[in-house]
């Protein structure tokens, strides 16, 4: 197959009118949103409104039946932006996905036009205090009771938890028996013995909703229930490898901030009689800030167009994931050195910037986790080479 | 309800520079916008069809490559679009332009109210409003800030100087509006994909019943004989120094001007 | 063909492209070659230096122009008093006539206005139309249309003026476009071509970052809106006693189709940045919006009025009515304060006649040095702080 690095006139023009939104309604208040420490309805209604909600959704279930691929590079224009914004973004697909690709119809039809639309918002509820990277440890108890299952346990850190209204919940109908025992359901909030624990503090993202999500005796109609019993390992995997590809992608935004913040920083600050742009320490710096990210960005949208040519991508996903977080990581931290004394100031936005990467190596599976993932691909490719 | 929006592509101003070695004017990379205040005229028009039903029709004249600016206007949600094109119109100045922008909305038949914005961003004439509400034989209100509609009946609140004016006018009329009646909306992707579909009308010279010596270069009582830089005089005084000394420098010039 | 290109004269030069400001005009080989969107604005003609490039009119049908004779003036006022642009029309009438040999003619329509033609008469005016009827007492453009271009088809008058004001720009062009009249907005210079009676109109175009001269050749009247604060008013004539024209009109309140409900004066939170005689104006050099209180503080210890740049109105960071330059308010203060505004064209356009600019910037090249009478290179944030509180020292 031919390689074609080119976008679709169709993509072009979404792309110039997401951009525009961007720069004009969500960067300029993106530090306000950060510091007021509420969930940014604000902004999400305005992506809402963009219908940005739904771009992978088919039209018959009100979305705009557009690839992954589109979607991704939404997610980098929303995270450069606004990484909060962008994060619920990301964290609203988590529960749009499972629905969209392993519901029933009779499931997409009650849950994907609202979640398409924006009208609510979304969320996937599978770490838990003593399961985070190991699911095989996951501790929420589904047990059949006539017509419902019936829900015990608690979800930590969940993101959009308690401002989302569709969650799909991991839980397990039998924890001896590992992942294979994991069953995935859609849970509205408002069902009874549905609860919402604290907020966490945490290092950046101070709006973002992180919260845990308590469930007690709570009862799930059977026709919830994703998939069957004992494949919610699936739903998990299935979710997380976009997920990834979300982690990954955001990261790339965010990284592009910090390098959009720096170069135009480095072209007006004077030292030495003349403007830091032209010493050569900053220039290798804004060299290596660029190349990373668009190496990051370039095995994020391969990740996504895999997806999208229903080709094998988890190992790519997986390679995006952890080399965009560790740039992002690296991009950020060169930017606020290049500000000098003032990167370290809430003055400008690198500081934040520098905070926020932090996030990305750790969520959806940590850097660790992400090389076990690959290097267990990679090893398996050279087995079956063997042979 | 039928609302005509006059709009027109400009060069972003903001962007132009003069050449300071050969004195001329450097468009180069200059991108084309909707003029910013048909944007707000746009966003009215649209606003006025969601509250009061019926069609907002978005009409230009221009070159070819006005169409993008037709389809940004289908794209916040303008129900048509009408391109008037031809070089035949070329060199219109704004009588020529209002009377052709007229016959084109005669063309157009019914409509109770147009919309343009205050004026453009290139020329600031704000003359081919009234000029078209002239050529109609209708009311106008310019420089609107509010706009309340009853019945065949629109009240109408004018930014001035220093003083807001309410009108009463009856419809059909045109009236002009300011930046700060409204926030245009940003194209939505639906919409932006919609556009891509909806067909634009182009009427040429010979579609409209425009008499040539009215059109165009023809069709213009003022015409441009010279374009020039504008003039950058004098030579002032570099004041410099530690904060203090330039404080007291200045302190001790707005003594003189007798200003403190 | 509006533009003639003469190729053989051109020497590739490409000045005629660059100036182009619609991308109307390529040249290959060459030869220059107008395009789609040549709007005849003979941009390129004004940068040809070699005249490869050449204006062509299309032959019109002739007005008798010898039939059209006088300078006229549209009044704009309050009922209290003429408006300052009004007084600036009149001077400058004054200047052009003496190239005419004409009378200076004022048009005052209202109710109950007799009372301002002094003033006029001392503004300048030789010869008063006077235009009164109860339905005239608010402007209303059409009553006030009717009544104008009545007069205008009349009495035939060469050259009519107006003010470029909210009041100027709604008016003219509804007469302009009714009487087939050439109209040149917003001019800030005027001159007159004698030989041929033509009234010379300079108008910034682009935002002020380029200068037209525009001529009316055949229709008449020759009609112009006039930038307020651009022309001077002449000193106040004593004694003179101009002649009264009264116009007798009939009007019918009943078919006026637009009725005034409601004059509000606006909220203001400065004072009148066209009348200040102090102003200082914050830009894009303050970084964020809170700074505009360094500017305020200024502005309130030297008893200034504020303005701001159109970087800073785009941000949001203060509202427009503070924007200074040719989309804002166009003014001419004794004193302009400019504290970080870099000073793109059409800012400068808006302030650059003020009587004594002081500029305060870091950056050296910045075009507002170009423009200021007193330059301050240096910190603002540092610099305005001090001054503020330097001059409420000498205050006390």
């Amino acid at each position: 197959m031919a390689v074609d690095f080119a976008f679709t006139q169709d993509q072009q023009d979404i792309f110039a009118a997401i951009k525009e939104f961007c720069d004009e309604e969500l960067a300029p208040k993106a530090k306000e949103t950060d510091e007021r420490g509420d969930f940014p309805w604000e902004t999400v209604r305005q992506v809402a409104e963009m219908d940005l909600m739904g771009i992978p959704v088919p039209e018959e279930y009100g979305g705009m039946g557009m690839d992954f691929l589109t979607w991704t590079v939404a997610a980098e224009y929303l995270s450069t932006a606004c990484t909060t914004t962008g994060a619920v973004f990301g964290a609203h697909m988590l529960a749009l996905y499972p629905i969209m690709a392993y519901g029933t119809d009779e499931q997409k039809a009650k849950y994907l036009p609202a979640l398409a639309t924006g009208e609510k918002i979304g969320a996937f509820g599978l770490t838990e205090p003593n399961a985070g990277s190991d699911q095989s440890t996951i501790a929420t108890r589904a047990e059949r009771d006539g017509d419902d299952y019936v829900l015990n346990g608690t979800k930590i850190f969940i993101t959009n938890g308690g401002e989302a209204e569709i969650y799909v919940i991991i839980a397990t109908v039998g924890q001896r028996l590992g992942v294979r025992g994991l069953t995935a359901f859609i849970v509205e909030k408002g069902t009874p013995g549905f609860e919402f624990g604290k907020n966490e503090k945490k290092m950046a993202y101070k709006s973002l909703s992180n919260r845990e999500l308590i469930f007690d005796d709570c009862r799930v109609p059977a026709g919830n229930m994703l998939l069957t019993e004992k494949r919610g390992f699936r739903v998990a995997m299935g979710t997380l490898g976009v997920g990834r590809i979300g982690m990954a992608i955001g990261a790339v935004g965010l990284a592009q901030a910090a390098l959009d913040a720096a170069v135009p920083y480095s072209k007006t600050r004077v030292q030495y009689g003349q403007t830091i742009e032209n010493f050569q320490a900053i220039q290798f710096m804004i060299a290596d800030m660029a190349t990373e990210i668009q190496a990051a960005r370039l095995l994020s949208y391969q990740a996504a167009w895999m997806k999208d040519q229903g080709l094998e991508f988890e190992k790519v996903a997986a390679m995006a994931k952890l080399y965009a977080s560790e740039a992002c990581s690296r991009v950020t931290s060169k930017a606020v050195q290049i500000h000098g004394g003032y990167g370290y100031t809430a003055e400008f936005p690198v500081e934040r910037y520098f905070r926020e990467a932090k996030l990305f190596e750790i969520v959806e599976g940590t850097s660790e986790i992400q090389r076990l993932v690959i290097a267990n691909r990679v090893l398996k490719e050279y087995a079956d080479k063997k042979r | 309800m039928n609302i005509i929006v006059l709009m027109k592509q400009v060069p972003d101003t903001a962007e132009v520079r003069i050449d300071p070695v050969s004195n001329t004017l450097v468009r180069e990379g200059v991108p084309s916008i909707i003029n910013p205040f048909d944007e707000n005229a746009i966003e009215e028009g649209i606003r006025l069809v969601e509250k009061h039903g019926g069609r907002c029709t978005v009409l230009t004249m221009g070159p070819p490559q006005a169409e993008e600016a037709l389809r940004r206007a289908l794209a916040m949600g303008a129900d048509e679009a009408v391109h008037v094109c031809g070089r035949e119109f070329a060199g219109a100045d704004t009588w020529a332009t209002s009377y052709t922008l007229a016959q084109a909305i005669r063309q157009l038949g019914e409509f109770d109210l147009i919309i343009c914005g205050k004026q453009t961003f290139e020329g600031d004439t704000a003359q081919v409003g009234p000029g078209v509400a002239e050529q109609l034989g209708i009311a106008q209100a310019t420089y609107a800030i509010e706009v309340q509609i009853e019945g065949r009946k629109m009240r109408v609140k004018r930014v001035l100087e220093d003083r807001y004016e309410t009108l009463e006018v009856r419809l059909p009329a045109l009236i002009s509006v300011v930046k700060q009646i409204n926030e245009p909306r940003h194209p939505r992707l639906k919409n932006v994909m919609a556009a891509k579909k909806k067909p634009i009308t182009v009427w040429g010279v010979d579609d409209l019943d425009a008499r040539p010596n009215l059109i165009g270069l023809a069709g213009s009582p003022t015409s441009v004989v010279r374009i020039f830089a504008p003039e950058r005089h004098h030579k002032g005084e570099i004041i410099e120094g530690e904060t203090p000394v330039v404080v007291d420098k200045l302190i001790e010039k707005l003594r003189q001007l007798e200003a403190v | 063909m509006a533009i003639v290109v003469d190729a053989p004269k051109c020497t590739g030069c490409m000045l005629c492209v660059r100036a182009c400001p619609y991308e109307g005009i390529v040249v290959e080989e060459k030869v220059p070659r107008l395009t789609d969107t040549c709007t005849y604005c003979a941009a390129c003609v004004s940068a040809c230096k070699v005249e490869a490039l050449r204006q062509e009119r299309p032959p019109k049908e002739e007005t008798d122009t010898s039939l059209y004779r006088g300078l006229w003036v549209v009044a704009e006022h309050d009922d209290q008093r003429l408006a300052p642009v009004t007084r600036e029309l009149l001077g400058e009438a004054r200047r052009l006539t003496a190239d005419l040999a004409e009378p200076v003619s004022l048009v005052l329509i209202g109710h109950n206005v007799e009372e301002l033609i002094p003033a006029a008469a001392a503004a300048g005016a030789d010869r008063v139309y006077l235009v009164q009827h109860e339905v005239l007492k608010d402007y209303r453009t059409g009553p006030y249309t009717d009544v104008l271009c009545g007069l205008i088809e009349d009495r035939k008058p060469e050259i009519v003026l107006f003010g470029a004001t909210a009041q100027g720009r709604d008016f003219a062009p509804r007469c302009a476009s009714r009487l087939v009249a050439g109209l040149t907005a917003d001019c800030t210079g005027l001159g007159i071509d004698v030989e041929r009676r033509l009234l010379i109109q300079t108008r910034p175009a682009f935002g002020g970052n380029i200068m037209a001269t525009i001529l009316t050749e055949h229709a008449r009247p020759q009609m112009a809106t006039v930038r307020p604060k651009v022309m001077r008013p002449i000193p106040p004539r004593e004694g003179v006693a101009p002649e009264i024209i009264e116009i007798a009109v009939h009007l019918d309140e009943r078919a006026v189709i637009t009725k005034v409900l409601e004059v509000a004066r606006q909220e203001r939170h400065t004072v009148n940045l066209a009348d200040a005689e102090i102003i200082v104006s914050g830009g894009r050099g303050l970084k964020k919006p809170e700074n505009f209180d360094l500017v305020f503080d200024l502005a309130d210890a030297l008893g200034a009025a504020v303005g701001a740049s159109r970087a800073t109105v785009d941000a949001g960071w203060i509202p427009a009515y503070h924007q200074v330059g040719q989309t804002g308010t166009t003014v001419q203060p004794k004193i302009y304060v400019a504290c970080g505004i870099s000073g793109a064209i059409q800012h400068l356009a808006g302030m650059q006649t003020s009587d004594v600019i002081i500029a305060i910037n870091d950056d050296p090249e910045a075009p507002i040095f170009k423009v200021a009478t007193y330059g301050i290179i240096g910190d603002l944030f540092e610099v305005i702080p001090a001054l503020t509180e330097a001059i409420r020292r000498q205050r006390q």
